[in-house]
């Protein structure tokens, strides 16, 4: 019994203590943000990486995904309403939900993971260290630039997302559920609202600082060998992944209450 | 005088490993230390705790006077310009060609103009004896020993006042060794460096230190000037010259 309290002890205080690490290292980076140097150079070279190469895993994933509310709401709604509901749905869904958590998952898939690979290669070889024995703060050349284009690209992101989505959910009531194209577009255009849109790229930004900034952590504190690095990688990607989710819950019932 | 750097009663453990056991060891400005010992005994753990790489659990280390162990961000900074390192493991930047590895310190740190960064590269690449051409290649396309002689060229390129040196001829033929600590010497001789290094080549030992201690078992057991190290009179450092396996170190091999 004893041994059993002790082992629930120790684990809780394990992941405080991880918590703890988390949240000063969140904020030892952001405090860099503000403070110069500033390698301006190194954070557009993130958001190519980021952004850019995102793209085609992002646009084929908001296709699919605005095709597949089309036709599952054609089913559903069939008997009451039909195709004007179509329309609606998929601008309402896109736009408030599935264009940023969608395009979120792919990046911390995409890029929280090459985050963790990369800094937890120069972690575990001395480079960061190395870093700062070259007059360079290692939060600053490395950590920064990634944390702030994730934040800039991601809404970047899913503003092409919530485009292609909705595109997609158009090809597949036009074409093959014969809705009539001129009044789609028109609903299209009624049901699209500013504040939804917006709260969409609010929720990218956040997406984009969790994922970076998990990828980051994870890298950062890799050690022991090729092994230390992949578990990294998985880390990055899964706690990258499940705060999306949560933080996606908690943004919404913010937006929307 | 007061020493360069001052190091009283360092520890140092991971989890239950203890590696550094209570370190002594005072440097003086314009001299040379080498640091031999036994492989895993704590060597490179000691250079990263002076630099502040790693943060040690007790004891206290001062560079020029000033205490470091806990120095802010910002003071840590200022210290370290003075510092040039090379790597046990070179620690080269694979993101960024041989050149600009080199001269990295130059460009970040005093923003140097690029053009200007990559002659001096170019420079400091053929005193540890590689050519221009290696300046464009990276570092995932250099032999072991090549990214060696890259690190030490990132090492000194800034001209810096204390250089540390962790295996700087390990990996290097015989003939390269030489010229590596012929580099090593003339540094501290003519630029009046403070440099620590750290060797398994005994022949390299002689040649650049003016003082060898000994690392074992956590602590410093012996200490030196380079010619005094044949007749130490200490069985330990007798066995590790001659490198025999049979004496008072025993190494963690146990045929079984
Ligand atoms: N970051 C670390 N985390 C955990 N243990 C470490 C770490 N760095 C070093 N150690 C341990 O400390 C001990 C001393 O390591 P160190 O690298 O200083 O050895 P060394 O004297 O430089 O050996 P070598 O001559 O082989 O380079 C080793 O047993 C190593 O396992
Ligand atoms: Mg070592």
């Amino acid at each position: 019994m004893n041994d059993f309290l002790a082992t629930i002890g120790r684990s809780a205080l394990g992941f405080f203590a991880s918590v703890g690490r988390l949240f000063l290292f969140a904020g030892v980076s952001i405090s860099h943000i503000v403070r110069p140097p500033f390698y301006l150079k190194l954070v557009l070279r993130q958001m190519m990486l980021i952004g850019y190469n995102s793209l085609p895993v992002v646009g084929l994933t908001s296709l699919f995904t605005g095709m597949v509310l089309a036709l599952q709401s054609h089913t559903g709604f069939a008997g009451f309403g039909g195709d004007t509901a179509v329309a609606m749905l998929v601008v309402l869904s896109v736009t408030r939900e599935l264009g940023p958590v969608i395009a979120g998952l792919m990046v911390a898939g995409r890029v929280g993971a090459a985050i963790a690979a990369e800094l937890g290669t120069m972690s575990v070889t001395d480079q960061i260290a190395a870093l700062s024995t070259l007059s360079t703060n290692p939060y600053k050349y490395l950590v920064v630039p990634r944390i702030l284009a994730g934040v800039i690209t991601m809404p970047l992101l899913v503003i092409v997302a919530d485009i292609i989505g909705i595109m997609g959910g158009y090809i597949v009531a036009v074409y093959l559920l014969d809705a009539n194209p001129s009044s789609y577009l028109h609903l299209t255009w009624v049901a699209l609202k500013t504040p939804d849109v917006m709260s969409g790229l609010y929720k990218a930004a956040a997406f984009g600082f969790v994922v970076t900034l998990m990828g980051c952590y994870h890298g950062y504190h890799s050690r022991g060998g090729a092994q230390g690095v992949g578990s990294a990688t998985t880390n990055a990607v899964v706690s990258g992944s499940i705060l999306i989710l949560l933080m996606d819950y908690l943004l919404t019932s913010v937006f929307f209450s | 005088m007061t020493a360069k750097i001052v190091i009283k009663d360092l520890h140092k453990a991971f989890g239950p490993k203890k590696v550094l056991q209570g370190v002594d060891l005072e440097i003086a400005q314009g001299e040379s230390v080498v640091v031999i010992g036994g492989s895993g005994s704590g060597k490179s753990v000691l250079l990263k705790c002076i630099l502040g790489l790693l943060r040690p659990d007790s004891g206290e280390i001062f560079v020029d006077g000033q205490p470091t162990v806990h120095m802010g961000s910002s003071d840590r900074a200022r210290m370290l310009a003075k510092f040039g390192m090379l790597f046990q493991g070179a620690a080269l930047f694979d993101s960024l060609p041989v050149w600009q590895n080199v001269s990295f310190g130059l460009i970040q740190g005093q923003g140097m103009k690029l053009s200007e960064a990559k002659k001096l590269a170019i420079d400091t690449l053929a005193k540890v004896g590689l050519g221009a051409d290696v300046a464009d290649l990276t570092p995932a396309e250099l032999s072991g020993g090549m990214q060696k002689r890259v690190g030490l060229a990132r090492a000194i390129a800034s001209k810096p006042e204390i250089i540390f040196f962790d295996e700087p001829t390990t990996g290097l033929d015989p003939i390269m060794s030489d010229v590596i600590n012929q580099l090593i010497a003339e540094r501290v001789r003519d630029l009046g460096a403070t440099a620590l290094s750290i060797t398994h080549d005994m022949a390299s030992a002689r040649k650049i230190a003016d003082r060898i201690v000994m690392l074992y078992r956590g602590k410093i057991i012996w200490q030196g000037k380079t010619a005094e190290i044949d007749h130490s009179g200490n069985a330990y450092v007798d066995q590790f010259i001659n490198g025999r396996a049979e004496g008072p170190i025993q190494m963690e091999v146990r045929a079984s």
